[in-house]
């Protein structure tokens, strides 16, 4: 015992350790590691060392490379110790190579050869060590010079190299699979070792094959099944328990390996129900080890071909997982109420309150988790409550990485499910103002098309609407302090144009990124006059304002320009009297003398633009014409006069370019014969005339095309549609966009209807799958009905998990059920008044720790105890070292007593808000009704449309 | 697979690390570096996950475990079960707790190679293969039986660092 074992270090090593450990800064450490990296490269080239010493110097160098210093002069020495016969040294030379080396380092090819020596030492130990090289080092290359030695070695006496034979195998099926195809079936073989650690390790490469190609394996079900039992019911040596679990790991690779298996194979799953419905019976739920297996179970059962029975089961369990206080359970619950909903959405409702909890929780990764969780099962009732949260949520945090995948699916949420356009549009400029620089461009382009397309119906009057509001919110934007650039560019246009209201826009007061600036100067250029509740010249001030604020920027102060430019040639074609503020004037004048050509062709051309009468300029400028297709004679015949003339005049007659080409090359061939070798020497000869340039730029009419013709990027929207796929994994692989061919019925009048009411689809839901319904309203025995939560939670969970909606209405909702005034109505009622009833049936399941309650632990935390305990610092107190694991179970202990105290909180807290019983159910039932009512789009009902603008 | 295990204690000094697929020095130190900012800067009474993103890359996940004044930690990917990878963090301390009686950082500092012996007969190749104590532990004294005997080297055990004092 004691630490002696792992090598003999010097004093020397000893000191470096120890100074290391009390440097006081990053630079202190870097200098001390210099030294001794200077002091290493002098010795090891010394003469002679002893091997003992030699061996000290590679742990040294290992240590210093783990500290993040190049050991690289050392690599070479460390491949000569592997050559060495002493195991001690071996051994720290093979530890050395896989901790420096890479299997593609030019040393290895001097490693291979000690390699196949070692692979067929007598002494067990050695062949351990070269296996453990084998698999960091070996490379395709490489591999067929081991080979053969390595399958050999699966049948060796000792089980601890056969182990490493199967890793060694596993590893080259990794690098190269085509080199090992044939011998995949060694590891089948290896199933039956009677080792049951090497059937262990088999596992793992069974896993990779069977998930590489399921149907070649389908025979295996029974054998796994058969070990699964094995092991489940303790037929395992006992030193293989594990916290009294037998030999958990192998028992999660297997279910692992069956949820594999009997994905979509109904005769396969059956096979399994027996020993999966056991093994969940049987879990241990007290220990961390047993969750872990219990949560396999819930993956394995989501998995395969769906059994009512298992599924109850399942349920049963996430809601265990739930309850608990361990934050880690709570987060593996949310994670397999996520595989669960993807068979059966209805199964979050029994949760409800639970994930809300953990939404509310201050633990950064649960909250992630619960968020992926409500993406999942987002449909178009509750769409805005989430979308809401993750916007908040992004607000929040500080992570670009995060905050982009969170914006790209507040986006991807919104574009689906959408009840509304106003809603979009809001929802997109929230988007852009706080994560405007992250989301992708082409969201930008689809909601100036929307505004520009409007929504495909028939009357104009709501389309106009739209734009007028977008116009007044983008105004606000404006207004507040600082936009992201972004947002500019898309609503200058449309501020023009529509004006809608879009309240509590909150700037964080930076910059807007430049999405958002495209956005608001294009629509502002658009719309920001056509419900003439603006006039231009104010129009033009936002716009100049605009360009000010980013003087820096010329893509901006292009934006602005154009949308300048449109303002005043609307202005003008209605023949109205155009006078321009003085700050556009010195705006148009300053950048006429820009830097950028770019911007001084705008200005010129926005100044030409000016001059023209008002039918010139209708004719260059229609109105809201940024949908029309534009025609290009490409064969420029309104020319041909011109050139008619011309050529009469004595012009030479164009050439295309290859007639060009070919009279330069006879011309370099004349040249060639009068200067017989000038080709490596000075050329006299003029250069080629250049090509002419084409120019392409389209009339300023075409400005919604140009900016929309930025590459189409893609979003997938696919995932909520086919929920039994695996969502998330085939992310990359579908490329999916925005159909703005198909706007027209996402975008249309409210489309979900009837579908919507909890009512209607419950029954839907209870015809289409059968199961599992009883669970969702019916107060069971189990609850509390007397305990009160609060209010705004009820609320949240009544938005949340409200409409009961199944797959089936998002389809139908998407279809669109047109024209049946009645029967929509009819359902908002039925829906307004089921909520009304519902959400406090909804939220009698409880009994889960309130946020409040959660975080009141008042207790300190052991960990915090046990720092003055130990302070490695100091060494001097060594003999006093902690023992960790002691230490461990003392935290257990008072971790233990912890949520005692917790859950006696609890019971008095929720003791004390029964008393506020039905009022809050009253108000929440209120709060439902409101919720649904200005939830429902109703654009065909104007006077609510008016309120809402209002 | 397991990607990485990291040893690093609560002032960011990595103690062992050790990655399964080739990682250039430079970026095993950016991890490291990366790794610890975040856990630093966890609160207590959360969970002990952590998913990857920007941190670990695509579809990587961390499990990490503090131990007094060390963080046990393990990046791994999907593949893997994490309440699993919790308690293997859990069963390597436990097994070093059998190898050092009293483990503390400074045995592991000293024992560097003893700490890789006992993770290479637990994790080949980015595989946990082995989880039974019993048998690590046989591996691991067998090992240093013989290499005891091979090298004859001389051995400061912990209690040399009382020269220190």
């Amino acid at each position: 015992m004691g630490s002696q074992g792992g090598f003999g270090q010097s004093k020397e090593f000893l000191d470096l350790v120890k100074s290391i450990g009390e440097s006081r800064s990053k630079a202190e450490e870097d200098r001390i590691v210099l030294r001794e990296i200077e002091t290493l490269r002098r010795r090891i080239t010394e003469p002679d060392i002893p091997k003992r010493k030699m061996k000290e110097y590679i742990i040294r160098l290992v240590y210093i490379e783990m500290l993040g210093h190049d050991a690289s002069f050392g690599y070479i020495h460390a491949v000569k110790m592997t050559h060495d016969d002493s195991l001690l040294l071996k051994r720290t030379g093979y530890l050395a190579v896989t901790l420096f080396l890479n299997e593609d380092h030019d040393l290895i090819i001097l490693i291979v050869n000690t390699i196949q020596k070692d692979l067929k030492s007598d002494n067990f130990l050695v062949v351990c060590a070269a296996l453990n090289a084998v698999c960091k080092l070996i490379n395709d290359e490489t591999i067929p010079a081991v080979l053969q030695q390595v399958v050999e070695l699966l049948y060796h006496p000792k089980e601890a190299v056969r182990k490493k034979a199967v890793m060694a195998l596993h590893r080259f099926y990794q690098r190269s699979p085509s080199s090992v195809t044939h011998l995949v079936t060694n590891f089948r073989k290896k199933l039956c070792d009677n080792d049951p650690g090497v059937m262990g390790a088999t596992l793992c490469p069974l896993f990779d094959l069977i998930m590489i190609d399921v149907n070649s394996h389908k025979d295996l079900v029974g054998s796994f099944v058969s070990i699964l039992k094995q092991v489940a019911e303790r037929r395992l040596p006992k030193s293989y328990d594990y916290h009294q679990t037998p030999a958990p790991f192998i028992q999660i690779k297997l279910l692992k390996i069956l949820a594999l298996l009997g994905s979509g194979d109904k005769q396969s799953s059956e096979q399994m129900y027996t020993i999966i419905g056991d093994i969940m019976r049987r879990s241990d739920t007290t220990s961390n080890i047993g969750n872990a297996i219990l949560y396999e179970c819930i993956c394995c059962v989501s998995s395969i071909h769906p059994s009512p029975k298992l599924f109850g089961a399942a349920a049963d369990a996430i809601a265990k997982l739930l309850k608990s206080d361990v934050h880690n359970l709570r987060y593996m619950g949310i994670d397999a109420l996520g595989r669960l909903i993807r068979i059966n959405p209805e199964v979050a409702e029994q949760h409800q309150l639970a994930v809300i909890d953990c939404l509310e929780d201050p633990d950064d990764t649960l909250k992630r988790k619960t968020f992926e969780l409500l993406y999942k099962m987002t449909k178009s009732s509750n769409v805005e409550v989430i979308v809401d949260r993750m916007i908040e949520y992004m607000i929040s945090i500080n992570d670009n990485h995060y905050k982009t995948e969170i914006a790209s699916r507040c986006v991807e949420l919104a574009e689906q499910f959408a009840p509304s356009n106003r809603w979009f549009i809001q929802t997109m400029n929230k988007v852009f103002q706080h994560a405007g620089d992250l989301v992708n461009p082409k969201v930008a382009h689809n909601l100036m098309r929307l505004i520009a397309e409007g929504f495909g119906e028939d009357d104009d009057t709501a389309d106009s609407q739209l734009r007028s509001s977008a116009v007044e919110s983008y105004l606000r934007i404006m207004g507040e302090p600082k936009l992201p650039s972004t947002f500019l560019q898309v609503n200058c246009p449309t501020l023009v144009s529509y004006a809608w209201s879009s309240p509590s826009i909150c700037m964080c007061g930076m910059l807007l990124c430049f999405c958002c600036i495209q956005v608001i100067c294009w629509v502002l250029g658009e719309y920001g006059t056509a419900d003439g509740k603006y006039s231009a010249s104010y129009i033009g001030g936002k716009l100049c304002d605009v360009a000010e604020a980013h003087s820096s920027d010329d893509t901006v102060k292009a934006y602005a320009v154009t949308a300048l430019m449109k303002v005043c040639s609307y202005e003008k074609a209605a023949g109205r009297k155009l006078d321009m503020l003085s700050e556009c004037q010195s705006l148009i004048e300053s950048l006429s003398a820009s830097h950028s050509t770019d911007l001084q062709q705008r200005a010129y051309e926005l100044k030409a633009i000016i001059s023209l009468d008002g039918i010139a300029m209708e004719n260059i400028m229609p109105l809201d014409a940024s949908c029309e297709d534009i025609e290009i004679d490409k064969s420029l015949s309104f020319l041909n006069s011109y050139v008619q003339k011309s050529l009469e005049e004595g012009a030479k007659p164009y050439l295309t370019e290859h007639e060009r080409s070919r009279t330069r090359n006879i011309s370099n061939f004349r040249n060639h014969d009068h200067h017989d070798a000038s080709t490596h020497s000075l050329r006299f000869e003029a250069y080629e005339v250049p090509k002419p340039v084409i120019s392409a730029r389209l009339p300023p009419t075409a400005s919604l095309t140009e900016l929309a013709a930025v590459r189409e990027q893609s979003y997938q929207r696919e995932v909520h549609r086919s929920p039994s796929v695996g969502s998330l994994s085939d992310k990359g692989s579908q490329e999916l966009r925005l159909r703005l061919d198909g706007v027209q019925k996402k975008w249309g009048r409210p489309t979900y209807s009837s579908a919507a009411s909890p009512s209607t689809s419950d029954s839907e839901s209870h015809t289409v799958n059968g199961t599992g319904k009883g669970k969702s309203f019916e107060p069971s025995s189990r609850r509390q009905p007397e305990v009160e939560i609060p209010e705004e939670k009820q609320k949240l969970a009544a938005s949340l998990f409200g409409g009961t909606t199944s797959k089936s209405e998002k389809k139908q909702s998407g279809g669109g059920i047109k024209g049946s005034k009645a029967t929509r109505s009819t359902a908002d009622q039925t829906r307004a008044t089921t909520a009304v009833v519902h959400p406090p049936v909804d939220l009698l399941d409880f009994g889960e720790p309130s946020g409040a309650a959660s975080g009141s632990s008042s207790t300190v935390d052991p960990f915090k105890q046990l720092e003055g305990l130990v302070d490695t610092n100091q060494y001097s107190n060594v003999s006093k070292d902690p023992d960790l694991l002691s230490l461990y179970s003392d935290a257990a202990s008072t971790s233990g007593q912890n949520q005692n105290q917790e859950t006696g909180n609890l019971s008095h807290g929720s003791g004390n808000r029964t008393t506020k019983g039905p009022n809050l159910k009253d108000a929440l039932g209120k709060d439902a009704l409101v919720r649904q009512m200005g939830v429902t789009p109703a654009t065909q009902n104007p006077n609510l449309f008016k309120d809402l603008l209002g | 697979m397991i990607r990485a295990m990291l040893v690093i204690n609560n002032q960011g000094k990595s103690r062992l690390a050790k990655f399964y697929n080739y990682t250039p020095v430079e970026q095993q130190q950016q991890l490291i570096r990366s790794i610890y900012s975040v856990l630093c800067l966890q609160p207590e009474n959360v969970s002990n996950f952590i998913e990857g993103g920007l941190l670990l890359g695509p579809d990587s996940r961390l499990v990490y475990k503090l131990f007094a004044t060390l963080y046990f930690v393990f990046v791994f990917d999907s593949s893997e079960n994490e309440l699993a990878m919790f308690d293997l963090i859990q069963v390597y301390v436990e097994i070093l707790e059998k190898c050092f009686s009293n483990v503390c950082e400074l045995d592991i500092v000293l024992n560097y190679g003893k700490m890789h012996t006992i993770l290479d007969e637990m994790i080949v190749g980015g595989q946990v293969v082995e989880t039974n104590s019993d048998i690590v532990m046989k591996a691991v004294e067998e090992i240093s039986k013989l290499e005891t005997t091979t090298a004859g080297a001389k051995l400061i055990s912990k209690s040399a660092s009382l020269l220190w004092g």
